[in-house]
């Protein structure tokens, strides 16, 4: 297997953006719109250059600025969907996916069920189609490495469940070092084994989707991987645990060591919603109206104070949960995460 | 409502009105043009070595004007378009000068420039050449006055050109020149057609810069423009018959433009004829 290294910077309008990946499967990088993740893929490819730095696939080096190294895009073996595709509109889609190389078309029209659309226009097609067509037409030059731009977020809900299972599948079988760049925690989960989280150009975090859920470095981390994010501060200890108060006045406590001002990390699915006050004292209580319940697949958030809370539709039903009712959402200092706030 | 109703019809009463005025002035010199001499005289005066001498360097030296604005043109708004660089706005601004210059000015400009005792009169002078006054300066005073009409068109749709289209052309391993002719040029050849015919029409009715730059000397660089304004003191009907002439080439022209801006090939939003299976 290869390796795709990037290490680079590059200053932007209001930061600089700097990182070092090392991509030997699939790796992906989370982080908001305008923190720098699509211009790593383009440094990559050689569409800008940075300041400093080196990009490399194995042994070949493709960008070393110390040693004047610098290879157009089109001398990069790499294979970059963009957000919106960028498919030739004058073209078929068989002349798209001609255009890198003309000895396998067949076959990744074939790969990518688009044979029956070869003479269409990109214009032509649905959402769906289009992605893979642009994914047929990068890997039409038999690239090195894989980068993907938000690869899901031009199609909508339904077609996206489909289209991340068949990516899924693709990325596996072709066993090249990609680099997916999203917005969405979740697709970027469902996707790669590895994730960096990036913010303002800076790698806050990188690891395994687990990592970061569970120990999040930071507290954008933690709020970015879904969990409840509560501002707070510690007031010492008690029974080896740490004690927080919140900004609204409740006592918490955690397993985690933490001192001063702490961003308390809970996750949606460790909390419990009930409507009475619970007798089990070790547990960490937060009690309020219910401000919204939404369904979320075979779920339900309720959101109760600061808190949201995840439950499952049975129980939800169960609690009769209404908004504007007063619950009480508890969980365990255990699953308490402290982060230190920056 | 009632009030707002026929308020809304006193304003189409009005702008109806407007309408046939404005239409009547624009169809009528030009109908007037055909009505004034039969049109079997007109043919027949067509044949006046004038008028053959005038249409010969004109379509002679336009052609080579146009070929020339192209050939200038594309690789300057291509630059112009794709990069920014400090100064590109006066740049930009210098290009289009000529295309608000009065015709008097810019061959002026051209004679200082180009003439005997102009910038590059000892230059030309040494090479042995005498540009002013020959179907050389006919071709740069029209190449002069038309070229910003296309320049400045072809400018607007290169930037109309998707970046990332281009980015994806060199990602999938072609280099710029294969990048350029394969999908820049394609996705702007509407556009740099509708510049083109805006100049070439522009080139053909030059009046002014080539009077003052080129002369009008029959058969060298006597324009149909400039033999009609010489035949209309000796030879209305002559002058008339050329100016039917011009009249029937723009036109066609016009025609022509539309024509390719019509017919486009199934892109973006349009559906081709044959509906994909699916």
């Amino acid at each position: 297997m290869a390796t795709l290294s990037a290490n680079f910077s590059l200053p932007r309008r209001s930061f600089e953006l700097s990182l070092e990946l090392e991509v030997e499967r699939t790796t992906a990088l989370v982080g908001p719109s305008g923190s720098g993740k699509s211009s790593v893929l383009r440094v990559i490819a050689g569409l800008i250059r940075p300041a400093a730095g080196r990009v490399a696939l194995d042994g070949e080096s493709w960008l070393d600025v110390d040693h004047g190294v610098d290879l157009p895009p089109d001398e990069r073996r790499v294979g970059l969907l963009f957000q919106d595709y960028a498919l030739f509109p004058h073209l078929s889609v068989r002349s798209n996916v001609a255009y890198g190389g003309k000895e396998r078309v067949d076959e990744l029209l074939e790969r990518f069920r688009i044979s029956h659309l070869a003479r269409a226009r990109p214009g032509e097609l649905s959402g769906g189609e289009r992605q893979r067509v642009a994914l047929a037409r990068a890997l039409s030059r038999n690239p090195g490495a894989l980068l993907l731009d938000e690869p899901l977020a031009a199609l909508d809900a339904h077609t996206k469940a489909a289209v991340r299972a068949e990516l899924q599948e693709l990325l596996s079988e072709l066993e090249l070092p990609t680099l997916i760049v999203t917005h969405d925690y979740e697709d970027a989960v469902a996707l790669a084994g590895k994730v960096g989280v990036l913010v303002d150009g800076e790698l806050r975090q990188i690891g395994s989707p687990e990592e970061l859920v569970s120990t999040p470095l930071d507290p954008f981390v933690a709020s970015f991987t879904g969990a409840n994010l509560l501002h707070g501060r510690t007031v010492g200890q008690e029974n080896g645990l740490t004690k927080v108060q919140l900004g609204s006045g409740e006592l918490l406590y955690s397993t985690d060591p933490g001192d001063g001002e702490v961003g308390v990390v809970v996750y949606p699915w460790d909390v419990s919603v009930g409507r009475a006050h619970p007798d089990d004292s070790a547990l960490n209580l937060v009690s309020g109206e219910v401000a919204s319940i939404v369904q979320v697949g075979n779920r339900v958030r309720v959101r109760v104070g600061p808190l949201t809370a995840e439950v499952t539709g049975a129980s939800a039903e169960r609690l009769g949960l209404a908004r504007g009712g007063t619950v009480f959402a508890s969980f365990k200092a255990t699953g308490t995460r402290l982060v230190a706030l920056s | 409502m009632a009030r707002i109703r026929s308020r809304q019809t006193l304003l189409g009463v009005l702008f109806m009105g407007a309408a046939v005025v404005a239409l009547v002035f624009l169809v009528l010199p030009v109908v007037a043009i055909f009505t004034r001499v039969s049109p079997g005289h007109l043919v027949r005066l067509l044949s006046n070595p004038v008028v053959t001498d005038a249409l010969v360097v004109s379509l002679k030296t336009t052609a080579i004007a146009q070929a020339l604005i192209l050939l200038f043109g594309t690789p300057l708004a291509y630059l112009l378009a794709s990069r920014r660089f400090r100064g590109r706005t006066l740049l930009v601004t210098v290009v289009e000068l000529p295309l608000v210059l009065p015709p008097a000015v810019a061959g002026l400009g051209l004679l200082a420039a180009f003439g005997r005792f102009g910038l590059l009169g000892s230059t030309d002078r040494a090479l042995g050449i005498d540009v002013a006054f020959t179907q050389t300066a006919v071709v740069l005073a029209v190449a002069f006055v038309a070229s910003p009409l296309y320049i400045r068109t072809a400018i607007a749709a290169f930037e109309a050109v998707d970046a990332d289209l281009v980015a994806a052309s060199r990602t999938l391993g072609a280099g710029s020149t294969r990048t350029f002719f394969r999908v820049v040029l394609p996705l702007t050849r509407d556009g740099l057609a509708a510049g083109e015919a805006l100049a070439f029409a522009r080139g053909l009715g030059e009046f002014g810069a080539t009077i003052m730059f080129a002369g009008s000397l029959q058969g060298v660089t006597q324009t149909l423009p400039l033999a009609i304004y010489a035949a209309f003191s000796l030879n209305f009907d002559v002058a008339l018959a050329m100016g039917a002439l011009l009249v029937v080439v723009s036109a066609v022209l016009l025609l022509t433009l539309r024509l390719i801006l019509s017919w486009q090939p199934s892109r973006r939003t349009s559906r081709s004829l044959v509906a994909p299976s699916s």
